[in-house]
């Protein structure tokens, strides 16, 4: 029996309540990567796991400071960032100009979506050879590269942005006399927007995939050249420091695009 | 053709056709309004009357037959559409939606807005001026769809049951708006409903649509003093009449349909 308390009371120790479950939420959430460190550290640190493949946490992060004071990590997280912020706009630009025109005007899509379906499915890196026959181990072939794998998530999500536009909103504009130009740019543009960042965030994690990889097999510097070198002279903890600073890269752009498509959609 | 017909419509028909199947919406309507005049347009749904709301506002072309739409001054737009429900974009603010027809006109910008900045006063907006219509409720955003159309300033008005997501009392209060805004500007307006109530309140003259093919079966003169209140249309014995006559057309429609 509730009788002796106010309703109000009732209902805010419900609240109360639902409050404390959701600090226990958010707990978990900062404390699920802390465990995971702190049981990598103890398994590496007691040898029940070898330290020569998974040296424990602590010896990674000094090996950190260590690259990070002699200046090398610095370059390469340089130029891998160059790379792929340059990779993602050659990318990116041509895919939403291609992708808006393919949503807005039938002929193009019909002529150009079969070309688009047939390449695809080929993964970028599978043309590099043929990359770097074309554009030389200099930073071209690389942000070709970057520039080719981000192009097709982006182009395909801003036909399917544009196509689900209500059908509503089109009349609107057609009805109050819309230009070409207008069309463009007030209805196709912004009614494609939430489906089109989702293709560029989508773009973003395979920027980063390729650029390692990219790095790997043609390159003399960036984050994916020091996993590979590190790995090949058996300098594991170097090898982790890359694998991390992956890992944050991936982590810090795609809260990057977050806040954008928050600042880009204020009306969703 | 008459000389003070606003619009005049001659022999308009739409047929829709898929593979070797094909429907009549509307056949041979014929029909003038005045200038000036509100028109409303009631029919059961799926009578066409959208197809030939459409068909005015440029969204839809007719299979045969034409329309006029009497063009008074050079750069005035010929018709807008106050769209149902949903008809406001989601990504333009309360004032960028008003304004959008001025926009695409690419009006002098201090023109555009001033004249918006009058019709969100009218609709009483101008306190959400900068809010998304997402925030907004379902009869707010009728108010913008009805500003942005009369701020375009068009010969004529389309309305394609403007009122019908609305719950009672909000429609109510739509309506008395709608027809206070529009005696001030006189637009000759052309406004479809299913709502014989709605019809006997705003119009001058209601038109009365048959079932597919739409045709216009009846038409009834509605001389009802301006300005009016709901409550005179409701105590007035003689609209109770018009109602029942309209009611027993209609009927006979929907009847008839469903055979």
């Amino acid at each position: 029996m509730k009788e002796h308390n106010s309703p109000i009371e009732t209902e805010k120790k419900e609240w109360q309540k639902q409050q404390s479950k959701n600090r226990a939420k958010t707990i978990l959430t900062i404390f699920s990567p802390v465990c995971l460190l702190l049981i990598w550290e103890f398994l590496s640190q007691s040898g029940l796991i070898d330290a020569r493949f998974f040296p424990p946490p602590t010896s990674i992060v000094s090996t950190f400071f260590t690259l990070l004071i002699s200046g090398e990590l610095f370059a390469h997280i340089n130029i891998s960032l160059f790379r792929i912020f340059l990779g993602f706009l050659l990318g990116v630009i041509p895919a939403i100009i291609i992708g808006l025109c393919m949503g807005l005007y039938a002929p193009v899509r019909h002529f150009v979506s079969p070309i688009i379906m047939a390449l695809m499915p080929i993964p970028t890196l599978a043309l590099l050879p043929i990359i770097l026959i074309i554009f030389g181990i200099g930073e071209v072939s690389k942000v070709v590269t970057i520039a080719g794998s981000v192009f097709f998530p982006v182009v395909i999500n801003t036909v399917a942005g544009v196509i689900s536009i209500e059908k509503i909103y089109l009349d609107v504009a057609k009805n109050y006399g819309a230009g070409r130009k207008d069309f463009f740019l007030k209805i196709a543009l912004p009614g494609a927007l939430p489906v089109m960042l989702e293709g560029i965030q989508m773009g973003q994690a395979i920027a980063l995939l390729t650029i390692v990889a990219a790095e790997m097999m043609g390159a003399r510097s960036g984050i994916g050249y020091l996993i590979w070198t590190s790995y090949s002279a058996f300098l594991l903890k170097e090898m982790f420091v890359g694998l991390i600073l992956i890992s944050f890269f991936g982590y810090l752009f795609s809260l990057v695009l977050r806040g954008l498509q928050k600042k880009l959609l204020p009306w969703r | 053709m008459d000389q003070s017909s606003k619009i005049s419509i001659r022999e308009l028909t739409k047929v829709f056709y898929k593979k070797q199947h094909s429907v009549t919406a509307i056949e041979k309507i014929s029909l003038e309004i005045k200038e000036g005049e509100f028109v409303c347009l009631v029919g059961p749904s799926g009578c066409g009357k959208t197809t030939l709301l459409r068909i005015l506002a440029g969204l839809e072309t007719q299979s045969t037959g034409d329309f006029t739409i009497q063009q008074s001054k050079k750069d005035r737009p010929s018709q807008s559409m106050v769209f149902q429900e949903k008809g406001i974009l989601p990504w333009l603010t309360v004032e960028e939606n008003v304004a959008f027809g001025l926009a695409m006109r690419h009006l002098p910008k201090a023109f555009v807005k001033e004249r918006t900045s009058y019709f969100l006063n009218k609709v009483g907006l101008e306190k959400f001026a900068n809010m998304y219509p997402k925030e907004l409720s379902g009869g707010m955003k009728q108010r913008v769809s009805i500003a942005r159309a009369f701020a375009n300033d068009p010969e004529i008005l389309l309305m394609d049951e403007p009122f019908g997501a609305l719950d009672e009392q909000n429609k109510y209060i739509l309506q008395e708006e709608l027809l206070s805004i529009w005696s001030e500007t006189k637009k000759t307006v052309l406004f479809i409903t299913h709502s014989i109530d709605e019809a006997l309140y705003l119009s001058d003259r209601v038109l009365l649509m048959s079932a597919q093919p739409g045709r216009i079966i009846a038409q009834m003169k509605l001389d009802l003093p301006r300005p009016r209140k709901l409550e005179d249309l409701r105590s007035d014995p003689k609209m109770a009449e018009k109602f029942l006559e309209i009611w027993q057309h209609l009927q006979s429609e929907v009847q008839g349909s469903r055979k």
